[in-house]
């Protein structure tokens, strides 16, 4: 499974990322932070979507957000299909 | 049970400093950019940026790297300095269209001109961003700024200037070319032109020079995604993508 990391303090919500995201996963949530912008986050529900494609984080340009990937199963690995 | 792998991290050249840019604004995407060039291709320890001044002003403070802060415009002529003094450090400036394309015009052409091996990299914003808006050489004919109001006319203030072609045209470029960070794939292709500049230098073929093109949404007075799509609607169709100079290793003098 993969998943972003958004530096909640770096962040200016100027959603970049969420018009990059192919599966439509990152939104404007409603937590405020200290400097006083909207920041993103991966939406709860659409969470799970997520093929840490990194689009999110080449276009930040805030260097807000990390990429997290996990390989898949030894199966699939094993037969050249790993993601 | 796999561990995770983080793919996308925070370069190891650059500080955790937080950024003082507008949100949108697409100097951090250039920063980054370059810092993760410095990190692939092994210059952090050995690298002396040269700093402009107008919006990356405070560049020092976003890299681990030594720098020299220049007056207005005269990043090049600061650079040339730099480089002829330590001629085994890696030196490059950043500057923006205000810097560069008007005040330190002389310095760039002649710069360029002399083939001083240092890397340009210029990010164009068409506006004067730090100061609040004010017409750049580069500005878009009928764009309104603080010192056009009623848009840039092409009779009164001529036309936006376009750089990476004036620059290819002269003898000392190794390599000029003109990129945009607009979109995923026009980032990745800003990186491997920005790497060829700089690869340009550290083979001693010449100048290399990198033009941005770059969102200023404060200053257009729009909102960071508008911005985002107006560098593809009408800054590109003037101001064209590609390698305009691309001279290899055995042409170079």
């Amino acid at each position: 499974m993969s998943r972003i990391e958004v530096l909640e303090e770096r962040c200016k919500g100027c959603l970049l990322c969420a018009q990059a995201c192919p599966k439509g996963v990152i939104a404007q949530s409603e937590r405020i932070n200290q400097h006083g912008y909207k920041v993103v986050e991966a939406a709860a529900e659409k969470k799970e979507e997520c093929i840490g494609c990194a689009f999110c984080a080449l276009v930040c340009p805030d260097v807000a957000i990390h990429v997290y990937r996990t390989p898949k199963n030894v199966k699939e690995e094993e037969t050249g299909h790993a993601g | 049970m796999y561990q995770e792998e983080l793919v996308f991290g925070h370069p190891a050249s650059m500080t955790d400093h937080y950024m003082h840019y507008c949100p949108g604004c697409h100097h951090g995407v250039a920063h980054r950019i370059l810092a993760e060039l410095l990190d692939e291709m092994g210059l952090a320890d050995q690298a002396i940026a040269v700093s402009s001044i107008g919006c990356s002003v405070f560049l020092y403070d976003y890299y681990k790297v030594d720098c020299v802060e220049a007056p207005h415009g005269r990043a090049p002529a600061a650079a040339t300095g730099v480089k002829r003094a330590r001629p085994d450090n890696f030196v490059f400036t950043y500057q923006g269209d205000g810097d560069l394309a008007s005040i330190g015009m002389a310095e760039i052409m002649h710069c360029a001109n002399r083939g001083e091996r240092v890397s340009t990299v210029f990010v164009n914003n068409t506006v004067y961003g730090m100061t609040g808006g004010q017409m750049a050489p580069t500005t878009m004919l009928g764009q309104k700024t603080t010192t056009c109001p009623g848009g840039r006319c092409q009779e009164r203030e001529g036309s936006p200037i376009r750089m990476t072609e004036l620059l290819s045209q002269l003898g000392g470029v190794a390599y000029a070319a003109r990129v945009a960070v607009n979109n995923v794939k026009n980032v990745k292709k800003a990186k491997e032109a920005m790497r060829k500049a700089f690869q340009a230098q550290l083979e001693d073929r010449g100048f290399g020079f990198v033009e941005i093109l770059a969102a200023c949404p404060t200053n257009w007075k729009m909102t960071p995604i508008e911005a985002n799509e107006r560098i593809a609607s009408e800054l590109i169709p003037y101001f064209p993508l590609g390698v305009f100079k691309d001279v290899s290793q055995e042409e170079a003098c």
